[in-house]
C-alpha cells in the first residue's frame, strides 16, 4: 500500500528531477516553445516541495490536491495549469483514505490524465505531455518501472510529429523534428514515480 | 436575480458586471484596459481589472494576480474574464475548476481580447448583466475588418 509518505517522496523526486533537466528542458523549448520550460517547472516544484514541508498533509489524496494547487499558483506557463489540474484530479480520486494500492493510483492517473485532456483540449499524436502520460497510466497496471519507460518511449516518439495545440502548433511543419518539452517533462514524472516505489 | 419581477434600474446600489482582463503582458492587460476604460466614456463606473504577466513583471500567467483581480471587480453581479493565449486561458480555466478561487459568478469568456473587453466595458457600463456582457464580447470575433 502506498501511504503520504510515499507521494512526498514521489514529489521530492520529481523535484529533484526537474531540476537536474531544467536546462535540458527549457532547451527543448526552445526551437518550438519560448524557452521557459525548464525555470517555470523549477519554480514550481520547489514550491511544491516547500508547501508539503509547511503543511505536512497526511493522506496520498491531500499530498496531491496540495501540489496541484501549488503548480497552478506558481509555474507561470501552461505547464502550470496542466500539471496542476493531474495532481489536483489524481488527489480528488485518491479521496482521503490513508493508504491506497496501486490499483487505486493507477485508476485515479487515468482520470487526472482525463482531466488534462479536458482541460487543453490535446489527444495522442498532438505532440504534447498527454503522448507521455497515456502509455504510462495505460503500462502502470504493469509496474512502476513499465509505466516510467512507456513515458520515455512516449516523450521520444514526438519527435516526429507536427504540433497541434499549444505555441508550438503556430509553427506547423517547421515543429517536426524536435522532442516535445512538456512530454519530456511528463518522462521525468513518471521516472521519479518508479523511483519513489523502487525505495518501498 | 433573485427577483425577475423586479424592474427596479434607478437605485444608486445596482450592482454592476466587473471584467478581468488576463494577458501574459502586463503592460498589455494594462493598456487594453486603459483603452476600454476610454472608449466606455461615461456610463456606470465598470470595474475592471488587469491581471496580466507575472508577479515578478515578467510574461506569463499568475493565479494569484488573476484571483485578486477577480475579488477586486467583484461587485456581486458577477465577474467576465477575458484572456489572450495559452497559459492565461488554461490558469482560469483550472481555477474555475477549483471551485473557491474565484469569486461566485466569475465566468471566462471567449471573446477576442482587445475588442471583446471593448464590447464588455461598454456593455457592463450601460448596466447590463453578466449575460449580455459576455454575449457582446463574444460577438466582436464577428466585426470583421475586410
Amino acid at each position: 500500500m502506498l501511504d503520504a509518505d510515499f507521494f512526498r517522496r514521489w514529489l521530492t523526486a520529481a523535484t529533484a528531477a526537474v531540476d537536474r533537466e531544467a536546462a535540458r528542458l527549457t532547451e527543448l523549448d526552445s526551437p518550438i516553445g519560448d524557452a521557459d520550460h525548464g525555470s517555470n517547472l523549477q519554480r514550481g516544484f520547489v514550491a511544491v516541495s516547500a508547501v508539503l514541508d509547511r503543511e505536512a498533509p497526511d493522506t496520498p489524496g491531500g499530498v496531491l490536491t496540495l501540489a496541484g494547487r501549488q503548480l497552478i499558483s506558481t509555474v507561470g506557463g501552461a505547464s502550470g495549469p496542466l500539471y496542476g489540474t493531474l495532481l489536483r484530479r489524481t488527489g480528488k480520486a485518491l479521496g482521503d483514505a490513508p493508504e491506497v494500492s496501486e490499483a487505486d493510483l493507477a485508476t485515479a492517473l487515468r482520470a487526472g490524465v482525463d482531466a488534462v485532456m479536458t482541460l487543453g483540449g490535446a489527444a495522442p499524436g498532438d505532440k504534447t505531455m498527454i503522448d507521455a502520460l497515456v502509455p504510462a497510466v495505460d503500462a502502470l497496471a504493469t509496474s512502476f518501472d513499465a509505466a516510467a519507460t512507456a513515458a520515455e518511449q512516449g516523450a521520444l516518439a514526438t519527435t516526429p510529429m507536427q504540433a497541434r495545440k499549444g505555441r508550438a502548433s503556430y509553427l506547423g511543419e517547421r515543429s517536426i523534428g524536435h522532442q516535445d518539452p512538456g512530454a519530456t517533462s511528463s518522462a521525468l514524472l513518471l521516472a521519479a514515480l518508479a523511483e519513489a516505489a523502487r525505495d518501498e | 436575480m433573485s427577483d425577475p419581477g423586479s424592474t427596479d434600474t434607478g437605485g444608486a446600489a445596482a450592482k454592476v458586471v466587473g471584467i478581468v482582463l488576463v494577458s501574459h503582458s502586463r503592460a498589455v492587460a494594462e493598456s487594453v484596459a486603459e483603452l476600454a476604460r476610454g472608449l466606455a466614456g461615461g456610463g456606470a463606473d465598470v470595474p475592471v481589472a488587469p491581471a496580466g504577466g507575472t508577479e515578478d513583471g515578467g510574461l506569463g500567467t499568475s493565479a494569484e494576480l488573476i484571483s485578486g483581480a477577480a475579488r477586486a471587480v467583484d461587485r456581486g453581479a458577477g465577474v467576465a474574464v477575458l484572456t489572450d493565449l495559452g497559459s492565461a486561458v488554461l490558469t482560469v480555466k483550472a481555477l474555475l475548476a477549483e471551485g473557491d478561487e474565484l469569486p461566485d459568478g466569475a465566468r471566462l469568456v471567449d471573446a477576442p481580447f482587445v475588442e471583446g473587453a471593448v464590447a464588455a466595458v461598454v456593455t457592463a457600463s450601460a448596466g447590463a448583466d453578466l449575460d449580455a456582457v459576455e454575449a457582446a464580447a463574444v460577438e466582436a470575433y464577428s466585426y470583421r475588418k475586410v
